[in-house]
């Protein structure tokens, strides 16, 4: 792996540039490996990170049906914070910021994880009680949160708009001063360098097709566009598409998937702060260091695998936006695509082992796991490896649906988070 | 948005529906009878299928009823709609043929 460095950069710039090698080797798939994981998204590429250079298991594949970070970590806004009410919640998801706050060091890789603070906006009576809640929650496990007056918030991000003749005014604000953004893509090539380094072979253009299994179910093998593939442990990270995986070996998931769309506006001198949320009038909004507004709308009503949506659900966020900046009532929107999210019932993911042996499964992430990518890959390549969830995972196992044992962040989010 | 076929009312668009979620999962006759996992299967497990989804939509800013819809989730195009209680339609493979 060529490293790095102000130096690598200066020696770099006087050859013009031009002796860059490939982030990562093209690998040709081979016969067998000690794990496979299905998705290359940055789930995916974690877990393999992980697995070689925590728990010394490097013979392992990333297959990938597309290009890596091409589903929802290349397509989602990037929003990170760790101020969930649960306490099984808030340790998952604050596990992940930690490891944000050293990651750039850690994969010699600028993920660009910017703190800017992320704000969620009260507009009334419920809204304040609900975030209270959240804070003093929060402050018990041990997670920043703290509570803003309108005037606060206004200060915190100018732009916002706290008139009382709003048709929702602005009453208050939580802020997480440690949640801020990153830069998408970089931590999917910065998790896929760093783990290629260590012998992980990333393989693209490789849908796998069926799961193969052996004496007692156990899983023996994936069948893919390019060939069979023979391996013990399966690790299937694959977001919107899971159900379709595991379908493959017969489980029937507590998971739908819905489109969820974005866009961005066209690019701005810096303007725009922090991260503010809306939940109740559902909105969200963060610039992004090219310059351009970055805009998180609703999921469609159904279940799709059209990564589309209709257009009058990014209206509705485009709306409250325009009432909450009127600043940018004339900006015009580049581009708006959309993602699809594998939802669970409760709006808490699944990490951890399935009723069949060798095949672990991390999803149900839907409208918020760009966040926890540093954190997911490291429990579900604990999991992996062990054969056991880490103690921060266990609640999320699959057989909570049986069980009852719900983490109900549904109730407490009621938006895309 | 999708312009949906109300068995009742005929073409609206989606913004009249409210989509109410897979369809044809009978609740248990007898649910004390079901073992935890049967249960846990009908409260929260899911085909979501990528291909012919059979679904209900209630038209809520319309008539008001509930009715089933078959749908591809790989285009969202709508295969048939039909009223609770008709028997899911039989469709041609090559309307309903799901993409893998
Ligand atoms: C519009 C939008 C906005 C979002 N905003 C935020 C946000 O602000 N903050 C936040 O925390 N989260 C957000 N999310 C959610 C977040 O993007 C996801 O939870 C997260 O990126 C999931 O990562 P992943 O690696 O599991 O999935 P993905 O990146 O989708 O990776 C899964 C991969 O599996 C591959 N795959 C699927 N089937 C197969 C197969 N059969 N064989 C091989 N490969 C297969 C896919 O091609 C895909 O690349 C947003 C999502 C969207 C769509
Ligand atoms: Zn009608």
């Amino acid at each position: 792996m060529q490293r790095f460095s102000a130096l690598a950069l200066i020696r770099h710039a006087f050859g013009g540039h031009r002796s860059w090698r490939p982030q990562w080797r093209a690998a040709e798939p081979k016969a067998a490996y000690d794990a496979v994981i299905v998705g290359g998204g940055g789930h995916g590429l974690a877990t393999a990170y992980y697995l070689a250079t925590e728990f010394g298991i490097s013979n392992v594949a990333v297959l990938e049906k597309g290009w890596i970070g091409g589903g929802n970590t290349g397509r989602n806004t990037t929003i990170i914070r760790s101020n969930y009410l649960f306490d099984e919640s808030a340790a998952l998801y604050d596990h992940a910021v930690k490891l944000w706050e050293g990651l750039s060091q850690a994969l010699n890789y600028n993920v660009m994880f910017s703190q800017r603070g992320v704000m969620m906006l009260a507009h009334n009576v419920h809204d304040q009680q609900s975030l209270q809640r959240h804070i003093h929650a929060n402050r018990l496990n041990g997670v920043d949160n703290e509570w803003l007056s309108a005037r606060q918030a206004k200060a915190f991000c100018p732009p916002l708009n706290i008139e009382k003749s709003m048709r929702y005014p602005v009453t208050g604000a939580a802020l997480q001063r440690r949640g801020g953004v990153a830069r998408h893509d970089a931590v999917a090539w910065g998790y896929a360098r760093a783990a290629d380094a260590m012998g992980v072979d990333i393989i693209e253009n490789c849908a796998v097709t069926a799961i193969r299994r052996g004496v007692g179910g156990a899983v023996e093998a994936v069948e893919t566009t390019r060939g069979t593939i023979e391996t013990r442990k399966i690790g299937v990270v694959a977001a919107g598409n899971t159900s379709t995986v595991m379908a493959m070996a017969d489980l029937r998931m507590p998971l739908e998937s819905y489109p969820l769309q974005a866009l961005v506006s066209e690019p701005v001198k810096p303007i725009f702060p922090c991260v503010v949320m809306s939940n109740t009038i559902h909105a969200y909004i963060s610039q992004s260091d090219k310059g351009e507004l970055v805009i998180g709308a609703g999921t469609d009503a159904y279940v799709s695998y059209t990564q589309r949506g209709a257009l009058h659900v990014p209206m509705h966020t485009l709306e409250a936006i325009c009432e909450l900046f009127p600043i940018f009532r004339r900006l015009r929107m580049l581009r708006n695509w959309g993602g699809i999210v594998d939802v669970t019932p409760d709006r808490s993911p699944i990490i951890g082992k399935t009723p069949v042996a060798g095949l672990y499964v991390n999803c149900g992430w839907g409208t918020g796991g760009f966040k926890a990518t540093p954190g997911s890959g490291h429990l579900f390549a604990w999991t992996l490896a062990k054969d056991e969830p880490h103690p921060i995972n266990a609640p999320f196992r699959l057989d909570r649906f049986r069980d009852g044992y719900l983490i109900d962040e549904a109730a407490a989010a009621a938006v895309a988070h | 948005m999708l312009l949906i076929d109300c068995p009742f009312c005929g073409k609206r668009p989606e913004l009249e529906f409210r989509y109410g979620g897979e369809a044809h999962l009978a609740r248990p006759a007898d649910p004390a009878d079901l073992g935890d996992k049967a249960w846990g299967q009908f409260l929260y497990g899911r085909s979501n299928p990528r291909g012919v989804h059979a679904e209900r939509w209630r038209h809520v800013h319309g008539c008001g009823r509930f009715f089933n819809a078959l749908r591809d989730t790989t285009n969202d195009r709508f295969a048939a709609t039909y009223k609770i209680g008709e028997e899911r339609p039989a469709i041609p493979e090559a309307e309903g043929a799901a993409s893998a």
